[in-house]
């Protein structure tokens, strides 16, 4: 056991070696002639506008928890399913209800139109995202 | 066990018992990246000339001074090699530069330590841990902050954007597959990777390998989910939104350059080995010949093992070459409304098939 370990903490740092010779290799025979152009950020030859560090769209946020909420079922099904054939009918129940307590989240987020990457369903829609749901449901929604 | 063998066989192995244990796992180790390295090369050269054949057009025909005699452009990755090594290395000034040196090394060691636990061939596995499936999906995960720490640290609009819509994809696609993988272990009641192996060697009715794709029709279904899920995890076309060349630039490496770009490159390489390995470990019976009994001794087990896995590499790179790239609202749908209430489905199927059939 601590063999199998002790040979991934290893390979880990094998690993870092192994990516820090070809830099040091590269630091020797390649050029290095900065230029304060070379530097810049590359925005397609523009100037660049502003920092990159801005706000992104919340909807990363979510895809990140409901990750979180799957991945953590994900984990807690590994050691049942690894004795899943010795406990049989009552482990298969069991894990069942808890599979299914996780689908009803699914399903209520899939209402919610969380899953959707670009959201329709927006209760006080302005513009063209007012337009698009008329278009497509046929029907007016509330107004702010 | 390579690691252990070569322990034994060392003869100073009882004197010094921890230097004895770092020297074989060097000995494991640099092997391991030279294959990399090579199948890398090698991968790089069927991209090329496979994309060639099939979208015909004209591939690599012949590279450098002196050595255009060579045929069939056998020398393109190697020239493509000595270029990036002689690229000059850029690091943007406004980017944060520790993270940025930071990211390579992470996604390279993600992709490097997986090979630490995949079964070569009956005695080739160089750490057989008792949970060693397990292992191989959760460290196949750490490629993702090295991506997301490349796009972040960029300082870059294109970087972030590729690093956010990388990461999102990454993680989506992670549950469908892991998912899949525990219907497999469901049947198999195990997670070392030799134990899943072991588990379907001899055939069913005589017929058929006894391998898990054909055990009852959820795992078939389960494989084409966890295959189709390890290609969006490789973020290869047409899965390639992160770094999609036409409106991302590069994605999160696009202020990368020379080796470091390389590594990425080449840990994207990498991943696809160990995608396709860990599907023929887990669904394609590993190490076992397709004829039970045929062929079937330890040296051959190499063979099959790596016939198997570069098969399933062509078949990423036919896709690449043949299926336009999904837009970033389809992926995540695919993902999530397709894949993932299969694969639940599917862990009720196999837990109802194997209480019934047994």
């Amino acid at each position: 056991m601590y063999r199998d370990f002790g040979t991934i903490f290893l390979f880990i740092l094998i690993g870092i070696v192994l990516v820090y010779v070809p830099l040091l290799i590269q630091r020797l025979v390649a050029p290095k002639n900065d230029t304060p152009d070379k530097l810049s950020t590359y925005e397609c030859g523009e100037e660049s506008e502003g920092s990159a560090w801005v706000q992104f769209n919340i909807r990363f946020y979510v895809i990140a928890l409901i990750f979180l909420i799957f991945d953590v079922e994900v984990v807690f099904l590994f050691p049942w399913a690894v004795v899943f054939k010795d406990l049989g009918l009552l482990a298969f129940v069991e894990m069942s209800i808890f599979l299914l307590i996780l689908i009803v989240g699914l399903a209520y987020v899939w209402k919610k139109g969380d899953l959707d990457w670009v959201k329709y369903r927006v209760k006080y829609a302005h513009g063209r995202y007012r337009k698009a749901i008329t278009e497509k449901e046929g029907k007016t929604v509330g107004t702010p | 066990m390579t690691v252990d063998n070569l322990i034994n066989w060392f003869p100073f192995g009882t004197e010094w018992p921890v230097l004895t244990f770092v020297t074989a796992v060097i000995i494991c180790a640099l092997p391991v990246f030279l294959f990399i390295a090579v199948y890398a090369l090698v991968a790089i050269y069927a991209e090329l000339k496979i994309s060639s054949f099939m979208q015909d057009k004209v591939g690599p025909m012949g590279q450098g001074v002196g050595l255009h005699a060579w045929k069939f452009g056998i020398l393109q990755p190697v020239a493509d090699a000595l270029k990036l090594i002689l690229k000059e290395d850029i690091i943007p000034d406004l980017a944060d530069k520790k993270l940025f040196v930071m990211a390579p090394f992470i996604v390279f060691v993600g992709a490097f330590i997986s090979f630490a636990a995949l079964p070569f061939g009956q005695n080739i596995i160089i750490a057989d841990m008792n949970i060693g499936i397990f292992y191989i999906l959760a460290v196949g995960s750490l490629s993702v902050i090295g991506i997301i720490l490349a796009g972040w640290s960029s300082n870059n609009k294109w970087s972030l954007y590729g690093g956010m819509r990388s990461a999102a994809q990454i993680i989506s696609y992670e549950i469908p597959a892991g998912l899949s993988i525990i219907s497999i272990v469901m049947l198999t009641g195990t997670l070392s990777m030799q134990g899943i192996i072991e588990f379907q060697s001899g055939t069913i009715w005589g017929v058929l390998p006894n391998w898990i794709i054909f055990n009852n029709p959820f795992s078939f279904i389960a494989f084409f989910i966890f295959f189709i899920s390890g290609v969006a995890e490789c973020n290869r076309t047409p899965f390639d939104i992160p770094e999609a060349e036409s409106e991302l630039v590069a994605g999160a490496f696009t202020e990368y350059s020379g080796m470091r770009y390389a590594f990425f490159f080449l840990s994207e390489y990498a991943e696809m080995f160990v995608i396709s390995a860990i599907a023929v470990t887990a669904f394609l019976g590993g190490w076992n010949s397709p004829i039970s009994g045929f062929m079937n001794s330890s040296g051959w087990g190499v063979f099959w093992f790596m016939l198997k896995s570069l098969s399933l590499i062509f078949l990423m790179i036919w896709f690449r070459w043949t299926l336009p790239r999904l837009r970033v609202d389809q992926l995540m749908s695919i993902c999530w409304k397709v894949f993932l209430p299969f694969s639940l489905v599917n862990i009720f199927g196999v837990g109802i098939w194997s209480l019934l059939v047994g």
